[in-house]
C-alpha cells in the first residue's frame, strides 16, 4: 500500500492539565476512523495514543503530537519539552513508575504506559535528552 | 447476556444509556487501573470499576469498550456523564462492592473480558 501522506494534523498538549487529558487522542480515534481505517487498527493506534498523551500530562511542561496517515501507516510523533528520562531501559520495564498520587488517583501511573504504547505499535522509537524533553515515534501499520 | 439483564443482576440504576435490551456483553473487565484497561481488556467488554471520573469513560472509548458499571455505589462526575452522553456511552451505577459484582456476573457465565482470561 502507498506511503504518500493523505492526511497530517499537529495537536498540543498542555503539561499537569488533567481536565484536558485525553483530547487529542479522543480527536485522533474520530480522525483514523473517519478515513476508515480498520477498526483493530483504530483501537491499537488510539490505545497508544491515550497512554502517549497521559504521560506527556503527567510529566512534561508542554507537548506538540504530529499524526500523519497513509494508506500504508499510521504515524504519530509525540514531542515535549519537559524532564526526559534518565534511563529509558528502566522506564520500559512494566510496573516501574515514578508517578505521584495525584496520577494514580485518575487511574494512570501504574509502569504499563510505555510497554502498552510498544505492544500496540508496529515501529517504536523513544528517545530523551534529561532536562530537555522527550520524543516518542510510533508507526501502527493499516 | 444484554445489558439490561446485567443491570438487573447488578441492582444498577441507568445513568446514562437507553435500549439496553440491544447491546450484547461479550466479557467483563474489573479494574481501578485504566492502563490496565487499556493493556488487557479486549473490545466489546464491560468494564466495572470504583473510579469515577471522566478517565473511565475516555478509556471506555479508546478500549472500545461498550460500557461501564460503577461499583460500590459511586457516581460518574460531570465531565464523565457529559462525555459518555455525546459517545453513547452506557454508564451505570451498582451499589455492589466490586467483589460481589463479579462474583454475581461470573456465576451467570459471563466470561473474563481481558486478555489474562483463561
Amino acid at each position: 500500500m502507498s506511503d504518500e501522506v493523505l492526511f497530517f494534523q499537529e495537536f498540543y498538549i498542555t503539561g499537569g492539565d488533567f481536565s484536558s487529558a485525553g483530547t487529542v487522542s479522543t480527536e485522533i480515534k474520530s480522525i483514523l476512523k473517519e478515513i476508515g481505517f480498520h477498526p483493530t487498527v483504530v483501537r491499537r493506534a488510539a490505545i497508544a495514543c491515550y497512554e502517549a498523551e497521559m504521560n506527556v500530562t503527567m510529566y512534561a511542561e508542554r507537548g506538540t503530537v504530529r499524526l500523519s496517515a497513509s494508506p500504508a501507516a499510521i504515524k504519530v510523533q509525540f514531542e515535549d519539552r519537559g524532564p526526559g528520562i534518565a534511563d529509558i531501559s528502566l522506564a520500559m520495564q512494566e510496573g516501574y513508575s515514578t508517578a505521584t498520587p495525584e496520577m494514580r488517583e485518575i487511574g494512570f501511573g501504574a509502569g504499563m504506559g510505555l510497554p502498552n504504547i510498544k505492544k500496540n505499535s508496529d515501529v517504536f522509537d523513544l528517545s530523551s535528552d534529561v532536562g530537555k524533553g522527550t520524543t516518542l515515534d510510533i508507526t501502527i501499520n493499516a | 447476556m444484554n445489558l439490561k439483564e446485567l443491570c438487573g443482576i447488578l441492582k444498577c440504576e441507568v445513568l446514562v444509556g437507553e435500549h439496553l435490551e440491544d447491546v450484547e456483553v461479550e466479557g467483563v473487565c474489573a479494574a481501578d487501573l485504566m492502563s490496565d484497561v487499556l493493556a488487557f481488556t479486549n473490545a466489546g467488554s464491560v468494564l466495572l470499576t470504583g473510579l469515577s471520573n471522566v478517565q473511565s469513560v475516555i478509556t471506555t472509548h479508546v478500549a472500545e469498550v461498550i460500557a461501564v458499571v460503577y461499583v460500590r455505589g459511586k457516581k460518574p462526575d460531570a465531565d464523565a456523564l457529559k462525555l459518555a452522553g455525546q459517545k453513547g456511552i452506557p454508564l451505570l451505577a451498582s451499589p455492589l462492592s466490586m467483589y460481589e459484582a463479579c462474583g454475581r456476573l461470573w456465576k451467570e457465565g459471563l466470561k473474563i473480558g481481558s486478555e489474562l482470561g483463561g
